[in-house]
């Protein structure tokens, strides 16, 4: 089966003034099948955004090349949503019309587009506040709204960069559940950026470890843990043990 | 000049005094400042009219007309000078901000413009333009148009990267960018430039008026001067703080309504 995303040695150099320069991301590749829910983890400077952004359309690589069904990616577009870490919502706008901005773009009828919003607002639980402006929202209402607004123009795939990074252990547990309740109501292709072991664990059914100087792929370690992901999972000894390979990998590359 | 009691506008948030005994306090501060002149000016010390005289004087003007008519035609010249600014600043900003061509042809301008107190232009104005509305209003616009271009431009430089990037993911080409989230990012700074315009247009009128001018408050204490008429000096200044007080609250109301959804630390 052809893949949904495929990296193809994908480099990224950023040069610096004065001829200087360095490899954020050295010879990338990596195939994600279509619904996959791929995470990735690493130690900062692994080059895991730089992905992210190259197959986002946000950032040219160097060398290679993405194909996301088998076309290469050229910019961004709408059928790849993108989750960032620091929410990225439009603090003008309420939540239904930040859900709404992708619709809006696509010049959707604005009772089709308060209907879809209103889809997505719900499956986050966010129905009582649609009307509300960002700033009243909690880090973790403020996330779930974009996870909303980036599900309403209906992507192929999601790619989100550490999108539970900036909230507190709690109310993380709490969203990763619920984005997987939502991606087994919504299936998506996901790339899910993280620098957290457990999360990486918890979410994949791969979980990709990147290494450092230069950026690079490390090891692909399967879960074979099904889906839905209980809290019984994550306490379970199988569970343990694949967070402490993961873990080995992402803080002693050189060892594993 | 425009900003007399910047205390009142920022209501303490950690607001241990209630509004209403602000206020108290703010009444109490005027009525002692007027007692204090009142007891200045009874005593006959620096030959200052006392408040009982300016206020027959400001009722006098209030009656005949004289002072509507001056107020008007003060106003009339900081709008039309000012809108214009304003106009021609927010879309020449947003090029500078956006395009770094017309930033790198418009900035040395503007940064060697802003250097240039307005009042200063006053003389070349007068000699080039002739002493009609027209120097007037040119030197008002001049004043208006520095502060809100630059603030225009910042406000555009400073549109964090990421909601471009997220509306760009979302679809959004460039022109809608634009429109729905570069001009509403902005808005707040472009507020800040207005505001600071205003009060400078409004303290370069009158210094314009009082130089060449056949009307105006300017034109008035000009003209009072002349007579040693101390009231109506003292009516056009209380005129002038009062008008520019005013129109500063205005522009505090429309900053609030169009900024509301700012997040305050």
């Amino acid at each position: 089966m052809r893949p949904k995303i495929s990296f193809q040695d994908v480099s990224r150099r950023f040069d610096l003034g004065g001829g200087g320069g360095f490899l954020a991301l050295d010879r990338f590749s990596l195939d994600v099948a279509d619904g996959e829910f791929i995470t990735v983890v690493g130690p900062s400077g692994c080059g895991k955004s730089t992905a992210m952004n190259i197959a986002a359309g946000l950032l040219r690589p160097s060398s290679g090349r993405v194909l996301v069904d088998d076309a290469e990616v050229d910019g961004p577009g709408p059928e790849r949503g993108v989750i960032f870490q620091q929410y990225a919502l439009f603090p003008w706008l309420t939540v239904r019309e930040n859900v709404e901005f992708g619709l809006r773009v696509a010049g959707m009828a604005a009772r089709k587009r308060r209907e879809v919003a209103d889809h997505f607002i719900a499956l986050v639980g966010l129905s009582d506040f649609a009307d509300s402006l960002p700033k009243t929202l909690s880090g973790g209402m403020k996330q779930r709204c974009a996870i909303a607004r980036a599900y309403a123009v209906n992507p192929k795939i999601l790619l989100m960069d550490e999108p539970f990074g900036a909230l507190d252990a709690l109310t993380r547990v709490n969203l990763q559940d619920q984005l997987l309740r939502t991606w087994s109501q919504e299936r998506r292709t996901v790339l899910f950026i993280t620098h957290d072991v457990d999360e990486a664990v918890y979410l994949g059914s791969r979980v990709i470890v990147m290494a450092a100087r230069p950026g690079r792929l490390h090891k692909v370690v399967p879960v074979d843990l099904p889906y839905p992901r209980t809290e019984e999972m994550r306490l379970s000894a199988g569970f343990t043990a694949l967070r402490n390979e993961v873990w080995r990998s992402v803080y002693h590359p050189a060892e594993h | 000049m425009t900003d007399p009691m910047p205390g009142v506008e920022e209501p303490s948030r950690k607001s241990w005094a209630p509004a209403a005994a602000m206020l108290g306090l703010n009444l109490l501060a005027v009525l002692l400042g007027l007692g204090a002149w009142w007891l200045v000016t009874a005593e006959g010390v620096a030959g200052l009219p006392g408040p009982g005289a300016v206020l027959a004087a400001g009722i006098t003007l209030a009656r005949n007309g004289q002072l509507l008519t001056d107020s008007l035609a003060s106003l009339a010249r900081v709008l039309t000078g000012f809108l214009l600014g304003v106009m021609i600043a927010v879309p020449v900003g947003f090029l500078m901000g956006w395009y770094k061509i017309a930033r790198g042809l418009v900035e040395p301008y503007v940064q060697f413009f802003r250097t240039i107190p307005p009042l200063a232009v006053i003389p070349l104005a007068i000699v080039t333009m002739g002493i009609g509305e027209t120097p007037k209003i040119f030197v008002i616009f001049l004043a208006a148009f520095l502060s809100s271009v630059v603030a225009t431009f910042q406000g555009v430089v400073s549109v964090d990267r990421t909601l471009i990037n997220a509306a760009r993911v979302l679809g959004a080409k460039d022109a809608t960018i634009f429109r729905r989230v570069v001009i509403p990012a902005s808005t707040p700074f472009i507020m800040v430039g207005v505001r600071i315009g205003l009060g400078s247009s409004w303290a370069t009128v009158v210094a314009a008026e009082l130089i060449a001018a056949q009307s105006g408050l300017g034109f008035r204490m000009q003209q009072a001067q002349l007579y040693y008429d101390l009231p109506t000096i003292f009516v056009s200044l209380i005129a002038i703080g009062v008008l520019g007080l005013l129109m500063d609250r205005i522009i505090i109301a429309a900053d609030r309504a169009l900024t509301a959804w700012q997040e305050k630390a």
